[in-house]
């Protein structure tokens, strides 16, 4: 993402330009806007006029327009952003009022006003969407015996593409053919989708993770039926096929591939092995349950209140999902929170909820800390806790009190 | 040269007088100066030649061949070049008498496209009864149809180049099959069948003219035989007949034609018309009927019998299943390979193979493994990967031995073993070092794992004493030390027993050790010890559920089977049945039970069922067969009491209950148990954080809905770690 224009005022009021340049650029734009803000975008409107006799011609025409957003819906794997609204500026063709959905694009401008101002998460994102020197996608394939989940770890998101099932005969005596027959056709299912997703013959890692030796086997039949194909590119690409031990094939065993030592030596600094990094950390701490490892909306802002989140190692770890609340409210008391722990000099991590750390915190209720001293307690008077939680969840999922 | 294109010119018609010398003279050159030979060429090359040519043949005595000529009255070169043309040269004279004798012989004989009318006449008879009786099913009737539409065809157009013949009159044009070709105006479809019948009539008729015999299998008891087709000129006389004098050519399509005669002619070569239009719709319905027969073939009958009466009255054995678990390399596969060698399960020339074989691979210790260690894999890794099933019997029971993999990585098929157990037998290495590698390791999660399934009764095998040299203080030492962590995990001290062996060697498994160093045990050997396993009560009466187990090919007649072992209730032949979670109904074709065919199958069994009326997507590994009638329920969220063994938080788990494996997520921990009563502790207070050891309800939401009901036992895994085991509620 590009930033072409930034006009903002010290109260936070104004604008800013972007111009987004790769499918990832719409996932921070979803982050970034939010109802009741003001959206410029180019669109193409059809207008419909009626002559004098009754007779209707339509046409298509491309305007700009500038929306009052009132639904954001993103498409993570096609990485298209729509965005619905009420048109706020008259045109030629467009009245107020109507209604539109712009469909925002790649290599078009859009220009975003915040309706509150633009507080300093907003700004934090879009610091993130502008940096340049961003890490590559790394796919990865997760797999056991009959099920395989083929996914792109980009720097934000964890997308799954495509996943695959088949059915394997399971071993039999004097039926071993079957069982091998099987797997060598799960191989190469697995391969030919591999394939159609994700180019094996780039230079990047490329996971492939399993327990037991189903992942083994499988860098085994990409290599052999390379050799046999005489596919040079993929052959000189052996040594970024990386097998990496997971418990299972399940997607959410993409936390033990990320924190192998083997994918830690390649991609150490990501941002998804540091996010991965903390949510660990505090699991150990939870488990040790010396009331220094603390999750849930109320607890932790309690122990915000008490400064216990500040300077020597206390960590907010807070899903993003929570800032995309539709009610204003809620997006300012998260915002408050991250405020005053960077205040504290804690640190402040916006976790991205499309990663799996991110899914394993929003079990955790969006919300977790790490304590500079052990608080005891924070979870009494849940009658009170109940009533706010219902707001964490903008979308009202299915996701209930769960401390 | 010169004299001989005189010749040769003489020979020609006066029409052909444009046949330049230079055409003659290279022929001549090529037949060695035969003018015989020569005119039959060229005739053959200039169509409009050959007839002159050949009435020059026949007057012209004071030609080579004019002896010949004499006899015959017919050019025996010409023959010779259309041998596969035979009406060509057929006299009329001989035609006419041919036809009356042969006539109601080629009918009779059923077999050659003019057995065919005869036919006809029965089907439209049929045709008539069964249009009467039924609505005509034309579906799918078309492929079949076509074939014996073609089959008609041959039978007329073996017809048509008679007519020619027999009326000399006309230009014979070229040679062989170009004909035929251009003289039927008939559909394009048939034309190959067409070509191939005419070229070469003394072959078997081409495969599709095998197709109607199949309906004819329908409508006769002996179906006819194309493949008795006499040769042509057998069969063109009596063909001939009632068309003698038609020009095929003067007709607007030759086939109309003589279909237009027969059908006139109806007494005598009128068995052909119906043919056309009775005959297929007869077919159509024939097609009709053997297509519900289909339909109907695979749905098994049921014999509606009481199965549980049927159980009662059959006096079969006590079956057992029993687990094998331990750490990895404990010699668990090893140990049941030689039980099943001792009982002579498995014969001698088996092991050997195995022992020759597992030589090679540098791994002789582990022949007796690949007993039960199939796959390829498992072999060149020297691991267990699957559970094995084997089977044996002794005076009073029979065994079913299911063989868990040790390592950790594969403990959901281990779950998946001890799913289907009744009681355990816990294999330990007693080697230096090996037995408290595997306390920590997966001895101590396999125990605790079969005891979360249900499991009451466990054997302890310490294997390899032969290594210490059958210490007897290394044996009490690891039964101290495992039967109090037996009895701390919840198995009551009666139901333990510990028995001395050696899985290599053999001493203690179904013999007595004949080691001097061994006297010291006195106790029952293993085969003796599996033996005392009391008969486990199986809920027969409740509503049928069956976890499957494997999901395969079972031969050409059977495309998909099943396997697994049925929980509760009983099934027989011809049932219905009801996969979840895909909520398909399907049949039971046939169903076997250690490899043999059976009428029914109860709770304790393990059964392969061969299915019908459902489609291979369907049906996974891991989904539950239940009755229509009383259903298993998908679910996506599940409340279960378990007991836990790490620490849990709300977060990712892997919901496991025999081979059903379902990826899910703890949303919520509703409150810690207390371990005597069942009840909440701690009043209102939430919980965080359940600790091991504790006991909590919890809810989990799942990925997907599966077929999950209570009172299930399920194991819940995270990070490659079982984390807790409970039961629905």
């Amino acid at each position: 993402m590009r930033l072409i224009k930034q006009n903002i005022e010290r109260d936070g009021s104004g604008t800013i330009t972007l111009f987004p340049e790769e499918p990832e650029d719409m996932w921070h734009a979803y982050n970034l806007i939010a109802p009741t803000d003001l959206l410029r975008a180019s669109a193409i409107r059809k207008i419909t006029t009626e002559g004098v006799t009754g007779s209707t011609t339509s046409k298509r025409v491309h305007v700009t327009l500038l929306i009052r957003v009132t639904s954001i819906d993103f498409d993570p794997q096609a990485g298209q952003l729509h965005v619905g609204g009420k048109v706020a500026e008259e045109n030629k063709w467009v009245g107020v009022g109507a209604h539109h959905t712009l469909d925002l694009e790649l290599n078009r401008n859009f220009t975003l006003e915040k309706k509150e101002g633009w507080d300093s998460v907003a700004l934090d994102v879009v610091r993130e969407a502008i940096k340049q020197d961003k890490e590559g996608t790394v796919p990865a394939v997760v797999m056991q015996e009959g099920l395989a989940n083929i996914c792109l770890i980009t720097e934000h998101q964890t997308i799954l593409k495509q996943r695959i099932e088949t059915g394997i005969p399971k071993k039999r005596s004097g039926r071993a053919g079957d069982h091998d027959k099987g797997m060598t056709k799960f191989f190469e299912v697995t391969l030919e989708t591999l394939k159609r997703h994700v180019d094996i013959t780039l230079p990047r890692p490329l996971l492939l993770a399993s327990p037991g030796f189903t992942a083994a086997g499988f860098q085994k039949y990409i290599m052999d039926e390379a050799t046999r194909l005489g596919d040079k590119a993929v052959l000189a690409n052996k040594g970024n096929l990386v097998v990496v031990h997971s418990s299972s094939g399940h997607l959410h065993s993409l936390n033990e591939v990320l924190k192998s030592p083997e994918v830690l030596t390649k991609l150490k600094d990501t941002k998804y092995s540091k996010e991965t990094r903390f949510m660990d950390d505090f699991m150990t701490l939870l488990r040790k349950d010396d009331g220094r490892a603390w999750y849930g909306p109320t607890e932790v802002e309690k122990a915000v209140e008490k400064g216990a989140v500040g300077r020597g190692g206390g960590v907010l770890l807070i899903s993003n999902a929570l800032f995309r609340s539709q009610e204003i409210g809620t997006r300012k008391r998260w915002v408050t929170l991250v405020d005053k722990v960077k205040e504290d000099g804690g640190e402040a991590r916006i976790l991205s909820s499309d990663h799996e750390s991110g899914v394993r915190l929003e079990g955790l209720g969006g919300i977790a800390a790490i304590l500079t001293f052990p608080l005891e307690d924070l979870d009494e008077d849940e009658d009170e806790e109940q009533d706010e939680e219902k707001e964490v969840f903008p979308n009202g999922t299915k996701q209930e009190s769960i401390i | 040269m010169r004299l001989g294109t005189i010749a040769v010119r003489e020979a020609l018609p006066p029409t052909a007088a444009y046949v330049t010398d230079k055409e003659i003279q290279e022929p001549l050159w090529h037949y060695y100066y035969d003018v015989e030979k020569s005119v039959a060429y060229l005739v053959s090359k200039h169509t409009p030649k050959l007839k002159m040519a050949k009435k020059e043949n026949v007057k012209v005595k004071g030609n080579v061949q004019g002896s010949r000529n004499d006899e015959c009255s017919n050019p025996f070169s010409v023959k010779d070049f259309f041998g596969d043309m035979p009406w060509l040269n057929i006299p009329l004279g001989r035609q006419a008498t041919f036809i009356a004798p042969l006539y109601p012989r080629g009918g009779l004989l059923g077999g050659s496209p003019d057995g065919v009318p005869k036919m006809s006449k029965l089907q439209v008879l049929a045709a008539a009864r069964k249009k009467k009786a039924q609505e005509q099913k034309s579906s799918g009737s078309t492929l079949v149809e076509a074939p014996m539409a073609n089959l008609t065809l041959d039978s007329s157009k073996s017809r048509e180049p008679k007519a020619g013949s027999s009326s000399r009159g006309f230009p014979q044009r070229k040679r062989k099959d170009s004909n035929p070709h251009e003289k039927a105006p008939t559909p394009v479809k048939r034309e190959s069948s067409k070509a191939e019948s005419q070229d070469s009539p003394m072959e078997t008729p081409p495969p599709d003219q095998a197709e109607p015999s199949a309906f004819a299998n329908t409508m006769f008891s002996t179906p006819p035989k194309p493949a008795q087709q006499p040769d042509s000129f057998f069969t063109l006389p009596y063909n001939a007949t009632p068309i003698a004098n038609t020009d095929p050519f003067a007709g607007p399509s030759p086939d109309d034609v003589v279909m237009a005669a027969q059908s006139k002619a109806s007494g005598k070569g009128g068995k052909g018309p119906p043919k056309t239009n009775g005959e297929k719709r007869a077919e159509q319905i024939a097609n009709g009927v053997e297509a519900l027969k289909m339909d109907d073939t695979p749905r098994a009958r049921s014999k509606n019998l009481d199965v549980l009466a049927e159980f009662e009255k059959a006096e079969t054995k006590n079956a057992a299943n029993f687990v094998v678990i331990g750490h990895v390399d404990a010699g668990k596969s090893t140990l049941m390979g030689r039980l099943l060698y001792d009982l002579k399960v498995v014969d001698q020339r088996t092991i050997d193979r195995y022992k020759r074989e597992a030589e090679k691979m540098g791994k002789s210790s582990f022949a007796l493994a690949w007993v039960l260690d199939q796959g390829s894999e498992e072999r060149a890794r020297g691991v267990t990967i699957d559970i094995a099933t084997n089977k044996f019997e002794t005076a009073k029971t029979a065994f079913t031995i299911l063989d868990a993999p040790g390592h950790r990585d594969f403990i959901p098929n281990m779950i998946a073993g001890a799913s289907q157990a009744d009681f355990a037998v816990l294999v330990i290495d007693a080697s230096t070092g090996s037995f408290e590698s595997g306390l920590k390791g997966q001895t101590k999660e396999h125990a605790l794992l079969v005891r979360s399934m249900g499991v009451q009764r466990i054997i302890t095998a310490i294997n390899k004493l032969d290594t210490v040299s059958w210490s007897q203080e290394r044996f009490d030492e690891i039964r101290t030390q495992i039967s109090s962590f037996l009895t701390t995990a919840g198995f009551l001290a009666k139901n333990l027993a510990f028995i001395p062996c050696s899985g290599l060697h053999g001493d203690f498994i179904a013999r007595r050790s004949t080691e001097e160093a061994a006297k010291w045990y006195t106790g029952p050997t293993l085969v003796e010890e599996l033996d005392n396993s009391e008969p486990v009560h199986r809920a027969l009466t409740k509503p049928l559920r069956l976890t499957i187990s494997d999901v395969f090919r079972g031969g050409i007649q059977n495309p998909l089977s099943i396997s697994g072992r049925i929980e509760a209730g009983s099934l027989q032949n011809g049932d219905a049945l009801l996969i979840q979670p895909a909520s398909q109904k399907c049949f039971i074709k046939a169903l076997e039970i250690d490899n043999a065919a059976v009428d029914w199958a109860v709770a304790g069994q393990n059964v392969v069922i061969h299915l019908s009326g459902i489609e291979e997507q369907y049906v996974k590994v891991g989904d539950v067969v239940s009755s229509p009638a009383s259903p298993i329920r998908n679910v996506k969220e599940l409340v279960c009491k378990v007991l836990a063994f790490e620490v849990l938080v709300p977060m990712s788990v892997e919901v496991i209950r025999g081979r059903l494996s379902v990826a899910g997520r703890i949303v919520g921990i509703l409150g810690v148990l207390d371990k005597g009563t069942g009840e909440v502790v701690g009043g209102k207070k939430k919980v965080r954080v359940v600790k091991p050891g504790q006991l909590a309800r919890v809810k989990v939401e799942l990925e997907r809905g599966v077929p999950l009901e209570a009172p299930g036992r399920v194991v819940l895994r995270s990070g490659g770690e079982t984390v807790a085991a409970g039961l629905l509620e």
